[in-house]
C-alpha cells in the first residue's frame, strides 16, 4: 500500500491494538513521508527530536490558518507558552516548588493500597476501571484542589475534550470539534469557579496558589486560568491511566520480564522509562512551520502540518539497539514518551512516580494473573494510545 | 594486532574528571591490561562545577561531590604523588616519591590550576583564596558561611560571576574588578557582556570594570585592595578568579609539545612532540590539551569544559586500544553552561570565534534570548540565557556551516535578529583572566576579508 496513506491507516481503529508495524513502515518510507492530504508524517528519531527542539515550529493550531479560541499553553508558542507555563509550573515544582511532587509519594503509596484492597486471587479484574484510571485522577485532583467526588462530571468533559483532541484525516469533525469546544467552556467555568471559591481562603493545592497570586504579574487571567487548569486536569490523568495500563499489559505479555522485576523491584525506575519508549501513551504530537523549512533534504512549506509520530521515533533502530525488544535494563534510555524541546512533558516527575508505586504494588498479585483478552479493547484515540478495558484474571 | 593494544601497561597522569572517564572507557573499549591513574590531589576523582556553586551557597559540602563510578575501572589508583617527568625512550613516568612507572601507552590528563596572586606575600594574606579544588571550595565557603563585610572578587569570567552570585544570595556585599569592559566579555564577547554586567549590578554586586587591582592589603590578614583607578575596595575576603594555568611544566624535559596553551596534539588526541611530528604512544585529554577542530577553521582549541573532558577522554581510550584505521578524531561540537544571578547560560560552537552576532530570539530586555555568533557569513556559535531547550537546533547549524545570520521563523524571533553586530570579542591578551575557551591561533574578528551575508 502507498506511503501516502500512512497516517489514515495509522489513525483506522483497527491498527490501534498494534500500530508499530505502520511506524516501521513509515521509517522505511524516509524519514519524512508526505500525505495524501499534504501533510507530512516524521517516524525516525533523529528528525522529530531535531523538529521539537526547532524554534521554527509552532505548535499552535493558528499557525496552519486554523481559526479558533486561543489554545492552552501546550499549543501556544514562545514567548507566550513560556509565560504560561512558567506561572503554571510555580505552584508544582522547582525553584519555587521543588519537594512538591516528591512529597506526593506516601499519598500515592496509600491511594494505591485503597485500590487494591479488594483484589484477591480468582477474581477478575478491570486494570483500567478498577485502578490504572482511579489513581491518577485520584492523585490530580488532591494536587489541584478539585473535590473527588465531581469525578464523573469532569470525565464526560475530559472525553469529549480528548475525542477532539485525536487526528482523523480524510473525516469531518465538525461534530466532534464542537462537542470538544463545548466540554472547554464548560470544564473551565466549573474550574474557575472551584478557584473562586477559594480566593481569600488558600488551601494547599494548585487552584488555590493560582486564584490567590500575590503578584499581579505573575497573575493568571480568568481565560488562562481556565484553559491552564483544564490542561493540568486532561493531561494529569489521560496519559498516566494508559501508561499504567500498558505497563501491566506488557508484563503480561513477557512473563520472563515480569519475573525479572519481581525479583528486582529496584528495576523499576527503569522498567518505566523502558515502557514510556516501548508502549508510550502519547504517540503522535502535530507541529507546524513557521518558515519553508528542510528537513533530512525534504522542503516543507510554511503552514503544512507536520505530525510527529514519537512512538515510531522510539523504536526507530537508528537511535536504539534491538527497539522491538523490551529491556528493563535498557541503558541510554532517551526516549521521546515525554516529548522533548520546550514543550516537554512537565507532569513527567509525577507520571513516574504514579506509574512506578502502581506497577510496584501490583507486581506481587500480576506472577500468577493472566490476561482475560489480548489484544484488550482500544480507546478510539490514535495520539492517546492506550486499552478502554484491560481484563485480568488475578 | 588490536589482540596486543588491548593488553600491556597504560598509565594516565591526572586523576580528576578526563582522568577518570578515560579509565573507565579503556575497560568499556576491552582493555584487560595494567592500568594506573597518578593524582597530585589525594581524593578521588571529584567534579568541579559545582564548588563554585552548590558549595559556596551552602547547599552541599566540598567532600560530597565525589564524581559517580560507571563501572570499577580496576585501576591502581597512585593518589597524592605527583608526577614529576616522563622518558619518552625508557617509557616511564617519574613520580615525586622517586618511583618511575613504566608504561607502554601514557595519557596526560593534567588540567589546569588556578592562576595564584602574582604577588606571593599578597596572596599567602589571610582571607585570600583561590578556587579550583575541593579544599579551596571547603575553605571559601567557610569563611563565606561566616559571614564577611564585603567579599572582593578579582576577575569576572564564569567563576568570577558565579562566586559573585553565590555571594549576593548568600546576602554577602561583593565587589567584582574586571580589567575588561564588562564579565564575562573574553568568553562571550561584549553583547552578552553588556547583560551579564546589568545583571550583576541588579542583584547588587559593585562591579568595577576596565580597572586592575594593582595591590592587596592587610597585614597577616587580607584588608582590602588597591585599583588601577585610584580607588580601594574594603574587603575581608579576596577571591583571586584570573582564570587558569595549564600543568605542563613536569613535562618540560619531555621533547612533547607542552607548553603554557596546552599539549598540541592531532584530532585523535596523541600528542605532538616538540617537532612536530606525532607520537603514537602519549595521549592527552581534558583541560591540558590543544587539539585541531574543523569547524573553527582547524585552530588549535584549549576547552575548559567539563563536556570536552568527558568526550576527548573517551576518543582517547578508544585510540589508545585501537589500531589506526578503527581510531576516530574528536570533533565533537563544544559545549558549556553557567548559572549566576539566577540565570542559566548554555553555550554550544565557540562565541569567540566569531566576528558578528545576532540576537534570533527572545531580547535582553526579557532577558531570556539566544544569541548567534557568525564568522564570515556562517553560524559557530550560540549562548542562550534561559533558552536551553533551542540550544540544539543552534548545533545543527554549527554542525551544518549554516548561513549567518540564522534564518527566520522563530515564534519568539527578537525584532534585532536580522541586525548583525560586531561580535566585540576582545584580545584574549587583554583580560585579567583566561577565557574558558583558548583559540591559539589568530583571532578571528581581526578577519582579512569581508564577507556579506546574502540574505
Amino acid at each position: 500500500m502507498p506511503s501516502e496513506t500512512l497516517l489514515a491507516r495509522i489513525t483506522d481503529y483497527a491498527s490501534r491494538p498494534n500500530p508499530y508495524p505502520l511506524y516501521a513502515e513509515l521509517r522505511e518510507a524516509g524519514p519524512v513521508v508526505q500525505q495524501a492530504d499534504g501533510s507530512y508524517l516524521v517516524g525516525t528519531y533523529h528528525e522529530i527530536a531535531s523538529l521539537l527542539h526547532d524554534p521554527r515550529m509552532s505548535a499552535d493550531p493558528r499557525s496552519r490558518g486554523e481559526v479558533t479560541h486561543k489554545p492552552p499553553f501546550l499549543r501556544l508558542d514562545d514567548p507566550e507558552h513560556h509565560r504560561l507555563r512558567t506561572l503554571a509550573m510555580r505552584p508544582f515544582g522547582p525553584p519555587h516548588n521543588p519537594g512538591r511532587v516528591d512529597a506526593m509519594r506516601g499519598e500515592i503509596d496509600r491511594i494505591t493500597k485503597e485500590l487494591m484492597e479488594s483484589f484477591e486471587a480468582g477474581r477478575q479484574i478491570d486494570v483500567v476501571d478498577d485502578f490504572a484510571y482511579p489513581l491518577p485522577v485520584t492523585v490530580i485532583c488532591r494536587l489541584l484542589g478539585v473535590p473527588h467526588e465531581d469525578e464523573p462530571l469532569f470525565r464526560a468533559w475530559s472525553d469529549a475534550l480528548v475525542a477532539a483532541a485525536d487526528v482523523r484525516p480524510e473525516q469531518d469533525t465538525t461534530e466532534t470539534d464542537k462537542a470538544g469546544d463545548q466540554a472547554r467552556i464548560e470544564m473551565g467555568g466549573y474550574l474557575v469557579n472551584l478557584a473562586e471559591q477559594r480566593r481569600g481562603k488558600p488551601s494547599d493545592d494548585m487552584l488555590s496558589a493560582f486564584i490567590n497570586e500575590p503578584d499581579p504579574a505573575l497573575r493568571l487571567t480568568q481565560e488562562e486560568l481556565a484553559e491552564t487548569a483544564v490542561l493540568l486536569l486532561i493531561a494529569g490523568h489521560e496519559t498516566t491511566v494508559n501508561l499504567i495500563t500498558n505497563g501491566v499489559l506488557t508484563l503480561l505479555r513477557q512473563p520472563e520480564h515480569l519475573d525479572q522485576l519481581r525479583r528486582d523491584p529496584d528495576l523499576l525506575p527503569r522498567a518505566v522509562e523502558e515502557l514510556l519508549r516501548y508502549e508510550p501513551p502519547v504517540h503522535i504530537r502535530e507541529r507546524i512551520p513557521l518558515a519553508d523549512i528542510d528537513v533530512a533534504g525534504t522542503p516543507i512549506a510554511q503552514g503544512t502540518p507536520v505530525v510527529l509520530v514519537l512512538a515510531s521515533g522510539n523504536r526507530d533502530p537508528r537511535r536504539f539497539h534491538d527497539p522491538e525488544r523490551f529491556d528493563p535494563t535498557r541503558p541510554d534510555n532517551e526516549h521521546l514518551g515525554f516529548g522533548s524541546g520546550i514543550h516537554v512533558c512537565y507532569g513527567a516527575p509525577l507520571a513516574r512516580i504514579e506509574a512506578q508505586a502502581a506497577l510496584g504494588a501490583l507486581l506481587p498479585h500480576l506472577g500468577t494473573a493472566r490476561l482475560v483478552q489480548d489484544p484488550p479493547p482500544y480507546r478510539q484515540n490514535a495520539m492517546l494510545r492506550g486499552p478502554r478495558h484491560l481484563p485480568i484474571q488475578l | 594486532m588490536p589482540g596486543d593494544l588491548e593488553d600491556g601497561r597504560i598509565v594516565i597522569v591526572g586523576a580528576s574528571l578526563a582522568g577518570l572517564r578515560a579509565a573507565e572507557a579503556l575497560r568499556e573499549e576491552g582493555f584487560t591490561g595494567s592500568l594506573t591513574v597518578v593524582g597530585d590531589e589525594p581524593h578521588p576523582p571529584y567534579d568541579r562545577p559545582p564548588l563554585s556553586k552548590q558549595v559556596l551557597l551552602g547547599q552541599a559540602t566540598a567532600d560530597t561531590t565525589g564524581l559517580p563510578m560507571r563501572r570499577d575501572p580496576d585501576a591502581e589508583w597512585r593518589l597524592g604523588v605527583r608526577a614529576t617527568g616522563v622518558d619518552p625512550l625508557a617509557k616511564q613516568v617519574l613520580l615525586d616519591d622517586g618511583e618511575s612507572l613504566p608504561y607502554d601507552r601514557l595519557l596526560i590528563t593534567t588540567g589546569t590550576r588556578a592562576r595564584p596572586w602574582p604577588n606571593q606575600d599578597e596572596g599567602a594574606l589571610d582571607g585570600v583564596f583561590t578556587l579550583r579544588t575541593c579544599e579551596d571550595g571547603a575553605a571559601l565557603a567557610e569563611r563565606l558561611a561566616a559571614g564577611p563585610e564585603r567579599v572582593l572578587v578579582i576577575g569576572g569570567g564564569f567563576t568570577g560571576s558565579e562566586i559573585a552570585s553565590a555571594c549576593r544570595e548568600r546576602g554577602l556585599e561583593v565587589t567584582v574588578a574586571e580589567r575588561g569592559p564588562a564579565p564575562l566579555v573574553g568568553a562571550l564577547g561584549g553583547t552578552l557582556g553588556k547583560l551579564a554586567a546589568a545583571m550583576q549590578r541588579n542583584h547588587g554586586v559593585d562591579l568595577r570594570t576596565g580597572v586592575t587591582v594593582t595591590a592587596l592589603r592587610g597585614n597577616g590578614s587580607f584588608t582590602g585592595a588597591d585599583l588601577s583607578d585610584g580607588s580601594r575596595v574594603e574587603a575581608d575576603v579576596c577571591v583571586v578568579a584570573l582564570g587558569a594555568i595549564r600543568n605542563v611544566e613536569w613535562l618540560a624535559e619531555s621533547g612533547l609539545a607542552a607548553g603554557p596553551r596546552g599539549i598540541a596534539c592531532d584530532a585523535g588526541c596523541r600528542a605532538f612532540d616538540m617537532y612536530g611530528i606525532v607520537t603514537d604512544d602519549v595521549f592527552a585529554a581534558g583541560d591540558v590539551s590543544r587539539f585541531p577542530h574543523p569547524l573553527f577553521g582547524y585552530q588549535m582549541l584549549s576547552l575548559e569544559h567539563w563536556g570536552n573532558a568527558v568526550e576527548q577522554a573517551e576518543v582517547a581510550a578508544h585510540n589508545m586500544v585501537s589500531p589506526g584505521p578503527l581510531r576516530r578524531p574528536h570533533l565533537a561540537i563544544p559545549t558549556f553552561w553557567s548559572t549566576q544571578f539566577g540565570l542559566n547560560i548554555k553555550s554550544v560552537g565557540v562565541p569567540t570565534y566569531s566576528d558578528h552576532v545576532v540576537i534570533a530570539q527572545g531580547s535582553l530586555e526579557a532577558r531570556r534570548l539566544a544569541m548567534v555568533y557568525g564568522y564570515q557569513g556562517r553560524v559557530t556559535a550560540a549562548v542562550t540565557v534561559d533558552m536551553a531547550k533551542s540550544l540544539d537546533y543552534y548545533r545543527h547549524l554549527i554542525e551544518t556551516a549554516a548561513p549567518f545570520p540564522p534564518p527566520p521563523g522563530a515564534a519568539d524571533r527578537a525584532i534585532a535578529a536580522d541586525i548583525a553586530v560586531p561580535s566585540d570579542v576582545p584580545d584574549p591578551s587583554g583580560l585579567s583572566h583566561g577565557p574558558t575557551v583558548a583559540l591559539t591561533g589568530y583571532l578571528p574578528d581581526r578577519r582579512l576579508t569581508v564577507v556579506q551575508p546574502t540574505r
